[in-house]
Order: structure tokens, then C-alpha cells, then sequence
């Protein structure tokens, strides 16, 4: 007898658990608004990043075309995957003096981690993230991108850093030299 | 009673008379067979069009997602765009196939669905056939497609596919018993086994209600084994996408993976209607005993309004659950059927016996 | 360990072998098992992995210090925060630099981030393995607030090499705490659903309850840690047992049961959910000001010597194994993956199942695949 109270029992509390997941499942086809998904093509107007996102690695230009790099390359050197190739040559200045300046800044968005570490050591904060990050393309060499607009130059700018950031700098101009030599 | 308005018969008479006086009796009877044979191939595919389209829509629902929205308003003209690209994609030969029985089997489960459609009613006088066996004549028929998914695990010469081919043999043949004993309860009570007769039964009101305690079971039991006899979650163990990948349509592509692709939505369109026929009524209106103007409102929503209502509701509950519980083991869903269904199902069978024999339903 | 393998399994010409894998539903990625069935039933099961190596233990020795975080973020993804750490903390001990209280900190409100976001995914796919699939949907929209967090504060929502040796990249978003006390609030709120969804249906405890039972003693042979262990009784929760950053100054439970089956190591997982979210809500509060790193060289050099981390990543014990000759780059890096460990059981678990069971126990054991490989 107890058998067949406990079969019926097993019954009852097995609809019972049943009627709970539809529960949750039927609230939530009642409940349209609560809806997570978004139409994105149509909303691309509305679409904002986070300032910290990384899109993709690139190199704020004011709007006289100038930018912060030196072509030091230490980005280069620090960029586990050598997503990055900075191409410099040497021009002589007005008053006579033999100067490197960077000609290319080429950067590889298809091997690129975003490991972040080309933006942290950069010295003169040349490298920022940019915030695109609708990156598809049907070729795959319209992955390679120059960073460095062209005729941009050398914005000259005021050192006033901390001390601290001071000598992690001066120890990547020391790294470079190492490495070059 | 007032279902003059929406009579079908004398129309359907009319229309047998002028081509039977027209023609020869033999060539009237094809026409007819051709033509109801048009009309439900065309209501067929725009139905499995349409199911389709739903079952994607409720399941983004659930899943809080928008779904379909991109071809035509809400997404409508999707399935369409996705028949399109099914119509165009690349039939793959298998090597190792057996060809015949490979292209045999989606039409085998097309053709078993396909029958099953005549003997429902749609309205008073729309139906195809009314035989005096019509129940038996569904079960009989709807357990058919099983043929065509058993031949098409094993001629596409895969290890998936036949698992998945050997578990579906085994579920159809143990459900088929659930799935008819509930019927049959129904049967009792109405005291027929035609089908427009078990409508007639309820048009006071509908045998889920005069039935009570008794048909409620019958028909919940009618819900799971039907379930499990389409193949559809949570007893899509022929298929069992996390397991076997695709199941016995593992080799299909093209257009004869999309015959098995609506032959599941139309199977479930049938059982639907069945239970719709059998439990609420088919296409009766809602009835309350005693309240007359009540009862005549409701006489005039056409009965094919009625039929679909009630077909919808029972196509929304069963992908309810299709999108809310883990699929069964293939022993748990044998055990399900002997153990639990079965039992239930025989001594609900002698109570329902029982209630007819003392008159204790509602009459 | 596939030799040691097959040893013991007698392969015979008639035996009914089918693939799962390298492309199957159920693997979550490429590792495949070579499974041979009688009927049904499983009778045996030889996992073969190797399809997504990658060879980053390699690749870190050619890598300094900083630049092999990036690629600890590839092995278990879903927990990249915890990879980050343990290699940050090795090289941090071995160059006895105490990094300030901010970075232990944030650091350890991360690895709990993660470790909720994981099993939040984890939640997902393994309904999707049981049939369910609309757990998966509901699983990532929690998760998604999680992924939120992080790309406010970092950027990234998978991969966010956010560590360093010797702290973190940059300072977190002013709106993190904020965000963590939502995502807490918003969850308790959700972890109901996920009981009437899975823990309480009848269907699922059916299909798990008593299933790939996994014995104290295999769990400690095998080295099966984190929640897959400690379901079957194995206290090796290195948060408590070896406590790191600043799992110390926090009061929480370590999860164990003593049933050791599929049910307990589902439930474990989901204990583990809300004793991560008491962890957080005793620092995210009490996150003190400072630097958000400490003053290391640019080229870190490590002294000549051998180092090793463990920490308790979402899926069980990390460990990383440093060789150092005194260079920029590592001699030796070895990572002890949790994943890898866990992998092999799956014969013992499995065999004498049905099809529908290894996915479940594969499920259970919550396999990521390029952890295995690396």
C-alpha cells in the first residue's frame, strides 16, 4: 500500500517540478521587455563603447596632423606577436641637424592580442585604443594598417611627467639601445 | 443549434454533384481526389512555413532573444528565404548509402504525415474522409513515418544515424500503446470511433470538461505520448543534437533534410489537431451549459476559427516544454512509458469504463 | 598518459567505435573521444587530445615576463583572469616584491568575477549537453553583466591581460564597485530560476543523480581538483587550503560533498556561485586607495631558480612552474592545467554508460579544451 502511495507521490512532485521550469519559461515569453538581444545594424547610432574598450591600436592626430611618435620602437619590441613594424628614416632639419622620424607606423590588426603592452611602455603616449571594432574585411591585407597619417609630423611637447614614469622611460630608451646593439 | 451558417456539407455536395453530373463517377473521383489533394499540399507547406516560423519566434521569446526580424515585417518571410536556400543547397551523395532506400525515406515520412491530415475535420463537412474507424485509421497511420526514419538511420551508412534510427524505433512502438489507450478512453465516452461523431459528442460541451478528472489524465497522457511519438523535446532522442549530433538525418541535406524538417512540424500539427478533435471539441465553439446568449456569441466565431485556436494553443504548449526541459535518457523514457503512462493509462481506462456505466460525467 | 590508456583497453576488430569529436556538439571544442558502444551502452572511451596545441609553453620561453601573460589569457579562457594571476604571482614571489593592498585587492574581486562568469557558462552548456537549451540563453545573459564589468574597467570582456608583474595594467573605473554590487543584487535574483530550471527538475536529477560516481581515492589519484574534486570529498580548495592574495582576510566555505556524482559536482558548481558572491561582498566594499602597481624594472630578470604557483582557478588547480637562468626570458614554463587532469577520468566515469551519459559527466567535469592542449 505504501508503495503505491509513495508511486503516486513520485508522480505529483515530479509534475510539480515540471510546472516550476515552465514557470520561469512561460514568465519569461510573457515578459517581452525582457528581451536582451539588440537589432545591431539599426542601433549603431545609438551603440556606445566603453572609453576603456579595445577596438583596435591606434594613433590619436590632433587637428593639425600631428601626432606624439617618435619612432622610438620600443612598441615593437614589446609587442609579443610582432604585430607592429615602425619604419623610421632620417631627414636633416633647418638648422642642419640629422633627425629619425618615423615614416611608416605599420600595424597588423590580424595579430594582434590587445595585450595592451605597446600602449603602457610607449614614452611619449603615442598609442591609444581606438574605439571601431567593426574590423571585418573580405581581403585580408586590409588588416595592415599605417597608424601614422599621411603628411602628419612630430608634435612637440613639454615634458611635464611624473619622476616615476620618468625612469621607466629612460629605462626603455636603455632597453632599445640594447636590443639594437 | 446554430452551425447552419458555417455548414460546410451542403457545399461540398454541391460541388461533388455538378462534376459528378458533369462526368463520368470514376473521373468525378479523381478530380475530387486531386483536387482536396492540392489544397492540402498547399495548405501543408504554407502551414510547415508558418509552424516553423513560430516555433523560432517562441523559443527567442523564451530565451529572451527577438528572433527572426530580418526578412520582411517581424521576421515573416524567413522560413521562406530559409526554403529558398534549401531548395539550392547541394544534395551530398554518400558514397556508402544504399541510394534507394536513402532517397526513399524523407518521402515515406512525408507521405505517413500526409495521410493522417485527411481524416481530421476542420469544420462541419471539411474533411477529406469520415470514416466510421477514423481513430483507428490515425493511429494506424501516424505511426507509419517511423518506417522512414528506421530506413533512413540505415541506409545513410552511418553509426549516428542508426542509433538514432534503432532509438526512435523503440520510442514510436512503446508510445503508440500510450497514445492509443488515450484515444480509446475518449472513445468510451463518446461511444464512437468516428471522428465527426466524437465532435457531434461534444457540442454541449467539450470532453475535457464533461470527462473531468478522468479525461484531464487521458489527455495529459495523450500530450506526452504524442510528444514523444513526433520526436520532439524533450523526447527528441532520435535526433539528440548534444549526443548525436543530428540523429538519423545526420547525411540529409538539402531538400530532403527539409522534408524531415517539416514532416516534424507537420506530425506536430496532427497530433495538435487530434487532441483538438478528441479533448476540446474540435471545431465546436465553447458551450457553458445554461447560458444561452453566452453560447450563441460564441456560435458565431467560425468554426475553423475554433479548430486553429485550439490547435495553436495545444502547438504552444508542446514547444513550451520543448524549450524548457532536458531530454530523457533513452532507459528513463522506456521506463517513463511501462512504468508510469501504462499503468496509469489501463486503470484510468477502467475508471473512465466505470464513470460511462454510472453516468457520472457531465451530460 | 593515451598509451598508459589503451593498455588497459583491449581493442577488438568487432567493437562498435564512433568519433564524438573533434567536431561534436557535446565536446565544446576540439578534443575527441574515440568511443566504442555496445547498444547503447559505452564500454569503453579513449580521449584524444592534441587538436588545438598550440605549444605556449613553448612560445613563453622566447616571451619576457610581461609579454607571457598575454598568452596564459589563451589556455582557459573563461577563467583568463586566474591564468594571469598565478603566472604575475610566481614572478612577483620570486622576485619578493610585495605589491600594494589595492592590486591584492582587485585582484582577488577578479578571479571571483571570473570564477562566477565561468560557471555561469558553464551552467549554460551543460543544460545545452542535457537537452535543455534554454539554459544556454540564460546563462549568458547573466553572464553578460559580468562582461559588462570587465569591459568597463578593462576593455576587454574575455581575454583581458588586465595583470602584470607587479600589479595591474591601469587603475579600475570608478563605477566598478557599483557595477559588482548590481551584478550581486541582479544575480541572487536569477539563481532561483537556474534551481526551477535544472537543480529541481525531475528530469535532470534523473539523469544525473548517481551517475559517473567518482570515488575520494580516484579524485586524488586522477588530480582531479577544483569543484569536480571537492564534490567527491577532496578538500583542494587552494584558496584555503595554500590561501594567495587576500583569500585570508576573507571568511567563506569551502564546498565539499561526499557523493562524488554528476548531481554533486553540478551543485558544487553552483555552492561555489554563491560562496563567490559572499567573497565579493566582503572586499568590494573594503578596497583600499594606493598605487594600482608596484615599481619593478621595465626588464624584469628573474633570480636563478625554480619557482611554482598554485592557484585555484574556476576549474581547479593551476599551477606554474618557472625555470629561471637569470635572463629576461624563462629557461622552462610548465603549466599544471586542471583541465588536463580532469580529462582522464573520463574512462573510468564513463565506461558502462549510455551515450547520453558521457555527455553529461564529460559536461560535468567542465572541459575547456585549449586548456588541455595549451
Amino acid at each position: 500500500m505504501k508503495s503505491v502511495l509513495n508511486y503516486f507521490k513520485e508522480i505529483f512532485s515530479a509534475l510539480r517540478s515540471l510546472w516550476g521550469g515552465m514557470r520561469v519559461t512561460g514568465s519569461y515569453f510573457l515578459r517581452p521587455g525582457q528581451i536582451v538581444t539588440q537589432k545591431y545594424p539599426e542601433n549603431r547610432k545609438q551603440l556606445k563603447m566603453y572609453d576603456a574598450f579595445k577596438g583596435e591600436v591606434s594613433m590619436p592626430h590632433d587637428e593639425n596632423n600631428q601626432h606624439k611618435c617618435t619612432g622610438c620602437g620600443i612598441c615593437q619590441i614589446n609587442c609579443p606577436n610582432g604585430s607592429i613594424e615602425v619604419i623610421s628614416k632620417k631627414i636633416t632639419t633647418e638648422d642642419g641637424k640629422t633627425e629619425r622620424i618615423i615614416d611608416k607606423h605599420i600595424y597588423h590588426l590580424s595579430m594582434c592580442t590587445f595585450c595592451e603592452l605597446c600602449i603602457k611602455t610607449c614614452p611619449s603616449d603615442a598609442l591609444a585604443w581606438g574605439q571601431d571594432f567593426e574590423h571585418a574585411v573580405f581581403n585580408k591585407s586590409k588588416l595592415t594598417k599605417q597608424l601614422n597619417q599621411a603628411g602628419s609630423t612630430l608634435k612637440k611637447v613639454v615634458k611635464n611627467n611624473t619622476p616615476a614614469n620618468d625612469t621607466i622611460k629612460a629605462n626603455s630608451n636603455l632597453e632599445n639601445k640594447q636590443t639594437n646593439n | 443549434m446554430s452551425f447552419s451558417i458555417y455548414d460546410f456539407t451542403s457545399l461540398t455536395q454541391s460541388v461533388d454533384q455538378a462534376l459528378k453530373n458533369s462526368l463520368s463517377p470514376t473521373w468525378a473521383l479523381i478530380i475530387e481526389m486531386v483536387i482536396v489533394g492540392l489544397i492540402f499540399l498547399m495548405f501543408y507547406a504554407l502551414l510547415g512555413l508558418f509552424l516553423v516560423y513560430a516555433e523560432r519566434k517562441i523559443c527567442a521569446f523564451i530565451q529572451n532573444r527577438l528572433g527572426p526580424n530580418r526578412v520582411g515585417p517581424l521576421g515573416l518571410f524567413q522560413t521562406i528565404a530559409d526554403l529558398i536556400k534549401l531548395l539550392m543547397k547541394e544534395l551530398i551523395y554518400i558514397k556508402q548509402a544504399d541510394k534507394l532506400l536513402f532517397n526513399l525515406a524523407p518521402f515515406i515520412v512525408i507521405i505517413a504525415s500526409f495521410m493522417a491530415i485527411a481524416a481530421i475535420p476542420f469544420a462541419k463537412g471539411l474533411h477529406a474522409i469520415d470514416l466510421n474507424i477514423g481513430i483507428f485509421y490515425i493511429m494506424a497511420v501516424s505511426s507509419l513515418g517511423v518506417v522512414g526514419i528506421l530506413l533512413a538511420g540505415w541506409s545513410s551508412n552511418s553509426k549516428y544515424s542508426l542509433i538514432g534510427a534503432m532509438r526512435s524505433g523503440a520510442q514510436i512502438i512503446s508510445y503508440e500503446l500510450s497514445v492509443g489507450l488515450s484515444l480509446l478512453s475518449i472513445v468510451i465516452f463518446s461511444g464512437t470511433m468516428q471522428i465527426s461523431g466524437i465532435v457531434e459528442s461534444q457540442a454541449d460541451a467539450w470532453w475535457i470538461i464533461k470527462g473531468h478528472i478522468p479525461a484531464i489524465i487521458a489527455f495529459l497522457i495523450f500530450l506526452i505520448a504524442s510528444t514523444a511519438e513526433t520526436n520532439r523535446g524533450p523526447f527528441d532522442l532520435a535526433e539528440a543534437e548534444s549526443e548525436l549530433t543530428a540523429g538519423f538525418h545526420t547525411e540529409y541535406s538539402g531538400i530532403k533534410f527539409a522534408f524531415f524538417f517539416l514532416a516534424e512540424y507537420m506530425n506536430m500539427f496532427i497530433v495538435a489537431a487530434i487532441a483538438t478533435t478528441v479533448f476540446l471539441g474540435g471545431w465546436m465553439p465553447f458551450h457553458i451549459p445554461g447560458l444561452l446568449s453566452f453560447n450563441t456569441v460564441m456560435d458565431y466565431i467560425p468554426p475553423v476559427v475554433w479548430f486553429m485556436g485550439k490547435t495553436a494553443f495545444i502547438i504552444f504548449i508542446m514547444m513550451w516544454f520543448k524549450w524548457t526541459f532536458p531530454r530523457l535518457r533513452i532507459d528513463q523514457l522506456l521506463k517513463l512509458e511501462w512504468k508510469y503512462l501504462l499503468p496509469l493509462n489501463l486503470i484510468n481506462i477502467l475508471v473512465i469504463a466505470f464513470v460511462v456505466l454510472m453516468g457520472w460525467y457531465l451530460h | 598518459m593515451e598509451e598508459v590508456i589503451k593498455d588497459i583497453i583491449i581493442k577488438e576488430n568487432e567493437d562498435y567505435i564512433i568519433n564524438m569529436g573533434p567536431q561534436h556538439p557535446s565536446t565544446h571544442g576540439v578534443l575527441r573521444f574515440e568511443v566504442c558502444l555496445v547498444g547503447e551502452t559505452v564500454k569503453y572511451l579513449i580521449p584524444h587530445c592534441g587538436y588545438i596545441h598550440r605549444g605556449i609553453e613553448k612560445m613563453c620561453e622566447k616571451d619576457t615576463y610581461q609579454q607571457i601573460i598575454h598568452l596564459t589569457d589563451r589556455m582557459d579562457y573563461l577563467s583568463a583572469h586566474i591564468n594571469n594571476e598565478a603566472v604575475c604571482l610566481c614572478v612577483e614571489n620570486a622576485l619578493q616584491v610585495q605589491v600594494p593592498e589595492r592590486v591584492v585587492y582587485i585582484r582577488t574581486i577578479l578571479s571571483e568575477l571570473s570564477r562566477i562568469a565561468s560557471h555561469q557558462l558553464w551552467w549554460a552548456a551543460f543544460g545545452m549537453d542535457m537537452g535543455a537549451l534554454t539554459t544556454f540563453f540564460y546563462g549568458l545573459r547573466d553572464r553578460e553583466k559580468i562582461l559588462d564589468i570587465f569591459e568597463e574597467s578593462f576593455g576587454s570582456r574575455l581575454l583581458h591581460s588586465f595583470n602584470t608583474p607587479g600589479g595591474l595594467m591601469h587603475d579600475i573605473h570608478p563605477n566598478f564597485q557599483n557595477g559588482i554590487k548590481e551584478f550581486i543584487k541582479y544575480f541572487r535574483k536569477k539563481l532561483p530560476e537556474y534551481d526551477q530550471l535544472l537543480t529541481n527538475n525531475v528530469i535532470f536529477k534523473e539523469r544525473s543523480i548517481g551517475l559517473g560516481v567518482l570515488s575520494k581515492e580516484d579524485a586524488i589519484s586522477f588530480g582531479i581538483t577544483g569543484p569536480s574534486g571537492r564534490a567527491s570529498g577532496f578538500a583542494c580548495d587552494i584558496r584555503k587550503r595554500f590561501p594567495y592574495s587576500a583569500y585570508d582576510k576573507v571568511q567563506f566555505n569551502e564546498i565539499l560533498f561526499n557523493e562524488g556524482d554528476t548531481f554533486h559536482r553540478y551543485k558544487a558548481r553552483i555552492e561555489e556561485m554563491k560562496e563567490s558572491m559572499n567573497i565579493l561582498e566582503q572586499l568590494v566594499d573594503n578596497i583600499p586607495a594606493g598605487d594600482y602597481t608596484a615599481k619593478l624594472k621595465p626588464i624584469i630578470k628573474l633570480p636563478v631558480g625554480e619557482y611554482y604557483q598554485r592557484v585555484e582557478a574556476a576549474r581547479g588547480e593551476l599551477g606554474v612552474y618557472i625555470i629561471s637562468d637569470g635572463n629576461k626570458n624563462p629557461l622552462r614554463v610548465k603549466f599544471r592545467t586542471p583541465n588536463f587532469s580532469n580529462l582522464f577520468i573520463m574512462n573510468k566515469l564513463a565506461a558502462g554508460s549510455k551515450i547520453a551519459d558521457l555527455v553529461a559527466i564529460s559536461g560535468s567535469l567542465d572541459l575547456v579544451i585549449p586548456d588541455i592542449d595549451r
